[in-house]
Formats: C-alpha cells, structure tokens, sequence
C-alpha cells in the first residue's frame, strides 16, 4: 500500500482529513460554485461559493429577526363555540410548567428559541469580521465550534412543521387560523436550509486560522 | 474538481499516514496532539470507548422510549369526555374516524422512524466490531440518514407543546401534555447523542487492508491459473473477488 510517500512532501496546512472516513486529500483550490467531494464517501468537503459570507450573515440576520418577531405575534388561533384562544410562541414553549414536565419546556423552549438565535448570533459574531476584511475576533475559534456543535439542537424549522401537523390533528376539535408568527417560521425553515447548504466549513475555518 | 486522492485506488487515512484528523474541521495535525490547534476541538485518532457510548445512550434511549409508549401523551377533555391518548391510540383513533392518510404519518413518524432507528444504531455498532456484508459506502448512507432523521422525531413533543397552549377553551375542549411527553423527548435526545457517539470512520477502517488482501488473492489465483495452464493441467477454479 502507497503510503506516506506522497503525504511526506505536503505540510499537514495543506492537507485535508475526510471528516466521515478519515481519508487525506492534498486540499486543492476548488473553483467558486463547483464543490469537492470525498472520493471515498462522498462527502462534500469543500464547496466555496462567491458571496457566500454575505449571504451567510444576511440570512443569520434574517434568522434573528425571525425568531425575536415571531415572540409578539399569533401563530395559530383557534374557535370552538363561540369561544377563541391563540398561541404565542412564548406560550408554547411555556405550555409544560409546573411538575416534571417542567424539563420539556425548558427543551422545547431552547430548541425552538435560545439554540436558533444563539448559533445565528455566534455565525454574525464569527463572519462579520471576517467577509468586512478585518481581523477575525479573539474568540471566532471558540464561537464558530459552538455554533457547528449547537446545529442538531437547534430546531426551529421542526417546530415550523411540527405547526403544520398541530393543525391537521384539531381540525376537527376546532376552526383553526395561521397567525403571522406561523409564517414567520416557515420563513425561518428557508432560512435555515438555505444557510446550511451555503456555508462552506473548510473555508469558514481557513479564514479564522490564525495567518500562518 | 476533487482533490486527488494521494494514492491510486486505496485512500490512504489520515491514520495511515501518522497523522490525526479534527472531525470538526478537517485540519490534520501530528499523531499525539489531543488538541485542534485551528477550531480548539478535541483530538481523537479512532476512540476505542466509542461504541460503548453508543450502546449506553441507545440503552437509555430504548428505555425512555418503552414508557413514552404506554404513557398517555395528550389528555383531551371535550365537553362530555376526558380521554387520554398514547401515541398508538391516538393514531388508531384518528383510524376510525376515516383519516387513515394523518394515522399513517403519524404512526411511520413516532413509531416505525424511532424503532427503524434503535434498529439501524445497533446494526452499525455490531457491524463496526463483527464485519458486515453489506458495502461502507451503503453503511454509511445509513448513517447519515440516521443521523439527518434522528431530529426530526421532535416533532411530537412540540405538537404535544402547540396543542396544550392552544386548546385551551374552557369546557368545551381543552388538551394538556401527559407524561408519555418527557419520555418521548428523553428518548429522541437519547438516541441522538446514540447516534453523534458513533465514529463513522470506524466503519471504513479495515477496508482498506480487506481490499488488498481481496487483490492479493485474485493475483496468487491468477498466477496459478496461469501456471496451472501452462502446465497443461485443468485451470483451478477462480476464486470470486
């Protein structure tokens, strides 16, 4: 088996480890918009795209006033026999209170709210610097690490369908109307899905590794 | 473009080669250090107490999981009548009301999707350490399926969160969470800490070494073939790659 060999002559700066399979690539310069892939597992490792930074703190931005919005508004508003009751998002994510199920609000209430607006805060806090051309902040490292491990918690486009199901199972119980907060965070699944396929991890950390 | 690989058809692995690989964000860095010099995470070549950090979250998940089935999960009161509903009841309920399309969805959502996933978690960690038929690449799809669907299972917990602070009307109807709730939820967590404690990598190490062993066999037989053919004698028997 061809080892080391090749490897030798390249400093580790410019290799790049398959994080799913652990295969090492010599990382090349990969042209804006085409993305390398892993030979072996195919997982994307490299996908820059031009004004991607840009475009990645505008949506972090669009994320943040999407979820403090959606606090003041209706989402979903009920009638049943003359009477009517909406939701808040505040409300929901209140609704377990009081006894052990105390536990569930509080993670309904992080993984709808805190987690959404603390990764898109730590993504402006780490970017911004960054695509303005200043130096990266003391802490990106730290932050841009946080925010990579908050992802999976972090859920406010399951909570957008998770609305969408509440709705079909008290259709018959009662009339049930969207409110702006539920547009809101469908808003908000684009968003999301947007910033996650437009991020390019390899060159986020390129750019905050310190100058060498 | 793809970045060549360093040599032929075999990947040489970041282990291969000596060095250690940051998962977070794929800078390799000398055996040894226990720390990314570029993103501050923690260093680990192939961690051998991996898997049983996957089989001790998939245990408690399993657990959690079996009384978020039997408890009731939503307590409808309507203006006659106080029912409680577990997920399954709930599901055969909406059954014979006529919406069997919803009933599916939800019983694939919070039934078949959590069990499909203690299933699959358990194959991979037993195919890590006894060797699977089934090839890395497909392995690994399942894993990345697990992984992306494993999230997607709260959707009951906020539903159960939506309808207890909507329906809220009084007498005529009013819905408030069961303990099945915090079950579910203590379940979904579970077997995604099950699923992130698994080290993908693992599933591709030793390919590497079955793929040449595989290639140094078919050579020996086809030496020996050939060998055998010029010795007039019957050709032996390829052995399948």
């Amino acid at each position: 088996m061809a080892d080391g060999g090749i490897i030798a002559g390249t400093a580790a700066a410019d290799l790049i480890a398959c994080p799913e399979c652990d295969a090492i690539y010599r990382a090349a310069e990969v042209p804006d918009g085409s993305r390398a892939t892993c030979a072996r597992c195919h997982t994307v490792l490299i996908s820059p795209r031009r004004h991607a930074g840009m475009v990645v703190i505008a949506l972090a931005l669009t994320a943040v006033v999407l979820v403090v919005g959606s606090l003041w508004f209706p989402f979903l508003r009920i009638e049943a026999r003359g009477l009517w009751q909406q939701a808040t998002l505040w409300e929901v994510a209140t609704s377990f209170v009081g006894g052990p199920l105390l536990l569930v609000s509080l993670a309904v209430t992080a993984a709808i709210l805190v987690l959404p607006l603390m990764r898109a805060m730590l993504i402006l806090y780490t970017l911004v610097p960054i695509v303005f051309d200043r130096p990266p902040p003391a802490q990106a490292a730290r932050a841009f690490r946080l925010a990579e491990s908050l992802r999976p918690w972090s859920m406010a486009e399951i909570f957008a369908i998770g609305c969408a199901v509440s709705l079909v199972k008290i259709a018959d119980l009662a009339q049930v109307s969207l409110g702006p907060a539920f547009w809101m965070f469908a808003g908000l699944v684009v968003v999301t899905v947007a910033q996650d396929q437009i991020v390019c991890r390899w060159s986020v950390w390129q750019s905050i590794s310190p100058a060498r | 473009m793809t970045p060549v690989p360093e040599a032929g058809l075999l990947h040489v692995t970041a282990r291969d080669a000596g060095l250690v690989a940051c998962r977070r964000c794929s800078r390799v860095w000398p055996m040894g250090q226990d720390r990314c010099g570029r993103c501050g995470g923690r260093l680990v070549s192939r961690d051998p107490r991996s898997l049983s950090r996957v089989w001790a979250w998939w245990a408690a998940g399993l657990m959690a999981y079996l009384p978020a089935n039997i408890y009731p999960m939503l307590e409808t009161r309507t203006l006659f009548s106080t029912q409680d509903s577990t997920i399954v009841g709930g599901a055969v309920e909406l059954l014979l009301h006529g919406s069997a399309g919803i009933a599916l969805v939800i019983l694939v959502a919070s039934v078949g999707i959590p069990f499909a996933k203690f299933v699959c978690i358990a194959f991979l960690a037993m195919s890590v350490r006894h060797g699977s038929r089934m090839a890395p690449g497909l392995r690994m799809r399942l894993y990345e399926i697990v992984d992306y669907i494993g999230r997607w299972s709260m959707i009951d917990v906020f539903v159960v969160a939506i309808l207890a602070s909507l329906v809220q009307l009084n007498v005529v109807a009013s819905i408030s969470p069961g303990p099945a709730s915090l079950a579910f939820a203590l379940s979904v967590i579970f077997t995604m800490l099950s699923a992130q404690a698994f080290d993908p990598r693992m599933i591709w190490d030793g390919i590497e070494a079955r793929a040449e062993a595989e290639t140094e066999a078919k050579a020996r037989a086809e030496a020996e073939t050939e060998a055998d053919a010029r010795a007039q004698a019957e050709p032996e028997a390829e052995r399948p790659a």
